[in-house]
């Protein structure tokens, strides 16, 4: 652990490290190959209140700084990212509602999830992933109310969320600038959820299709001004891309903490292999990937706490941190040699779970684009 | 309903160091918990406040750090805590300790409900708690399962070595839990929050002023530890060769009832 942690913040990550290691850690491995985490297991974050972390303290939520939030996640992750993500994932869809929506919905936002519920960010579309701008599922206004229809792909809480925020185009006519936020409550005649997806990795973490069939929401649903969803949802995504790092940073510790305990009890040549040089570079290696992961998602954190919309950052961090994670996580398969291809260890997992850290949030290939994007106006 | 719930720092180790000199704990160096039967008896202090309403107030004698257990008990659910802690009372054995927890005890009080651990996991003498029932003159029913409360009376599930006793007993009463008892709960992270930023007021002889002093601190108690020292572990096997498993059994059987095992 590399950060000057407060009183309070060693507190809280001693409290969540005690409650995942010991009712969440058991079931880990055979939930990761069922594919599906029970109601029951999350009902101790909810107990917690981990739903409720980001929730402002107007809203009856902890108001907890961004900083202190992210530290939580990554112990939460140490144990399982898919178990994270889906709490994780709940505060991107309310940031959007904070964020840009009215204090009404904030509360009927907050509310909702206080009560130990999920919520959902639907913008993916089948032909729209990296460019969703392209997005082709619509809202159109009737009276006072608006009837939504698209089929959107790859949404994490697909099927345990109670809350959707969606994303439709107003205006079909005007691309980016004709896209509107709305929220939408998961029971809404017309949503059908889609097959639970079978993934690689992140197991725990439910993702699937989500189909809106003329369903029909008032127009107080809206977030945010009609035509201001693009500009909301990358606002949002760009103070949600430090968070999916630190759960990459709970990882790459995890990955670190089992090598070094393998790397002293494994005996060859007559001796643990922690003393070969090759191992002990590996095991550097990730060492310093690990910690400077950790500390570029904690500054990144508290410029955000600083009210820094981390346009930049926010794409450095998720980027540099999940690119760390596929080499720390592949060397701890190294580590373990064949025991750590055999799926009796638990590193082939870490490996399988951080992969998808350059895809989702935006894929890295595009993070860089908006990095350089972001350079070139800087130096105007 | 007021509960009262008497909690214990103890260190965090099973390997525990003794002073050669004084005979007593060596307690620096080693993290400090909250007696594990405590936090048993603190959630069951929560839960029946839960069901009967009222308040759960923790008190806990030792030095300053203690507090840290008392913040939580505050984080898992406890409504007040006090830390009870006095130069005069430094030396104190179980009698002592459970006659100035009475004395708190009656000060704080009246409560209908008090419960302890069935044991602290570092002096491990399990008197302390039925001894303050003693000194409060109330009935105590210890190695409770399960409590519920009717009216002035409770009903109460003991584990016994036999099996289980169902007893009933009028309230005020004084109870001990053990791991049985339930599963304590974790702290909200909120709960957590709070519980650093709260004010624990301390409890002192000055605030006990109807204590006889002279049943407090090392003059106080009769107990003097002569010796305390870790028994060597003594154990022996033997391995049985089985040639036909009927005749091996019946030697095994002989064995064991030779060693009154059987
Ligand atoms: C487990 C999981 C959970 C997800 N959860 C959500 C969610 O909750 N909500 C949601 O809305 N979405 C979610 N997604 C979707 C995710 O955001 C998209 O998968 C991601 O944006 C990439 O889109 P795509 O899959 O369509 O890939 P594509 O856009 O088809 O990209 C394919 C490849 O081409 C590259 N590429 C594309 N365009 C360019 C370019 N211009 N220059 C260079 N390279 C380019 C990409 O980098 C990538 O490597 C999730 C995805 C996964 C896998
Ligand atoms: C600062 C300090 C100095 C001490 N100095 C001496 C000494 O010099 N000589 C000596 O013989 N002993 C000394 N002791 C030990 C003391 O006598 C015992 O710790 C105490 O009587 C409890 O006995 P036990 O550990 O066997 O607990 P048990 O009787 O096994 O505990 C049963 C239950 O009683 C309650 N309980 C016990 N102790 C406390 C407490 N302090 N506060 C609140 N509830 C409690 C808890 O609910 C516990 O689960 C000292 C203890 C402390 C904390």
């Amino acid at each position: 652990m590399s950060l000057l942690y407060t009183e309070e913040q060693k507190a809280l990550i001693a409290l969540v490290k005690d409650m995942a290691e010991n009712e969440i850690k058991p079931y880990v491995q055979e939930l990761d190959e069922k594919g599906e985490c029970p109601g029951e297991l999350f009902k101790w974050a909810f107990d917690m209140g981990l739903h409720m972390l980001e929730i402002p303290e107007e809203f009856g939520g902890t108001g907890l700084s961004y900083e202190t939030t992210a530290m939580i996640f990554e112990e939460l992750a140490k144990v399982d990212a898919g178990y994270a993500i889906t709490f994780v994932t709940t505060f991107v869809a309310l940031r959007n509602v904070i964020l840009s929506g009215t204090p009404e919905q904030g509360k009927y936002f907050a509310d909702i999830i206080g009560k130990g519920n999920f919520a959902a960010f639907a913008l993916t579309e089948p032909n729209a992933g990296s460019d969703p701008a392209a997005l082709r599922g619509t809202a159109v206004k009737d009276g006072d109310d608006y009837i939504l229809n698209a089929t959107k792909t790859f949404i994490t809480n697909g099927e345990i969320a109670a809350l959707f925020v969606g994303f439709f185009k107003t205006d079909v006519k005007a691309g980016h600038k004709g896209i509107s936020a709305f929220i939408i409550d998961a029971d809404a005649p017309g949503i059908t959820i889609g097959q639970h997806e079978n993934k690689m990795g992140l197991r725990l973490s439910n993702t699937t299709d989500v189909t809106f069939e003329n369903v029909r929401v008032p127009a107080s649903s809206m977030v945010g001004a009609e035509g201001s969803g693009f500009k909301l949802a990358l606002n949002a995504l760009n103070l949600s891309r430090a968070f999916v790092a630190t759960l990459a940073v709970g990882i790459m510790q995890r990955a670190l903490d089992e090598s070094v305990k393998y790397a002293k009890e494994r005996k060859q040549f007559g001796k643990p292999i922690i003393k070969f040089q090759m191992v002990q570079q590996m095991l550097a290696d990730m060492a310093i990937k690990t910690e400077a992961s950790r500390v570029l998602v904690n500054n990144t954190m508290r410029m955000m706490d600083n009210g820094s919309l981390v346009r930049k950052e926010g794409s450095i961090t998720k980027t540099f941190v999940s690119d760390c994670a596929q080499e720390v996580t592949s060397n701890a398969v190294q580590i373990f040699g064949g025991y750590g291809y055999s799926k009796e260890y638990p590193v082939e997992k870490l490996m399988r779970d951080c992969k998808v850290f350059q895809i989702f949030e935006g894929a890295n290939q595009i993070q860089r684009m908006t990095i350089a994007n972001e350079l070139d106006r800087e130096y105007k | 309903m007021n509960i009262v719930v008497c909690v214990k720092q103890v260190p965090d180790t099973t390997e525990i160091k003794i002073d050669p000199i004084k005979k007593t704990l060596i307690r620096q160096g080693v993290p400090s918990i909250m007696n594990p039967f405590d936090k048993n008896a603190l959630e069951e202090a929560i839960q029946l406040k839960e069901q009967y309403s009222g308040s759960v107030t923790v008190i806990s004698m030792g030095p300053e750090q203690a507090k840290a257990t008392l913040r939580e008990a505050l984080s898992m659910g406890a409504d007040k805590a006090y830390l009870v802690t006095d130069r005069a009372f430094g030396g104190s054995d179980t009698y002592a300790t459970s006659y100035i927890l009475s004395k708190v005890i009656e000060k704080l009080g009246p409560f209908d409900v008090i419960l302890g651990g069935k044991q602290a996991i570092d002096g491990d003498t399990g008197q302390t708690a039925p001894s303050i029932a003693e000194h409060l003159g109330i009935a105590r029913l210890t190695h409770i399962r399960s409590m519920k409360i009717d009216g002035n009376k409770c009903v109460v599930e003991r584990e016994i070595e036999e099996g289980i006793e169902i007893v009933e007993a009028k309230l005020p009463i004084l109870c001990t839990a053990t791991k049985e008892t339930n599963k304590p709960r974790y702290a909200t992270i909120k709960g957590k929050i709070d519980s650093l930023k709260a004010d624990i007021e301390n409890i002192t002889l000055a605030d006990l002023p109807n204590m006889d002093i002279t049943k407090i601190g090392l003059k106080g108690s009769p107990t003097r530890v002569k010796s305390t020292f870790i028994p060597e572990r003594k154990s022996s096997c033997e391995m049985l060769e089985i040639v036909n498993p009927r005749e091996t059994a019946k030697v095994l059987f002989g064995k064991l009832a030779e060693a009154k095992i059987l």
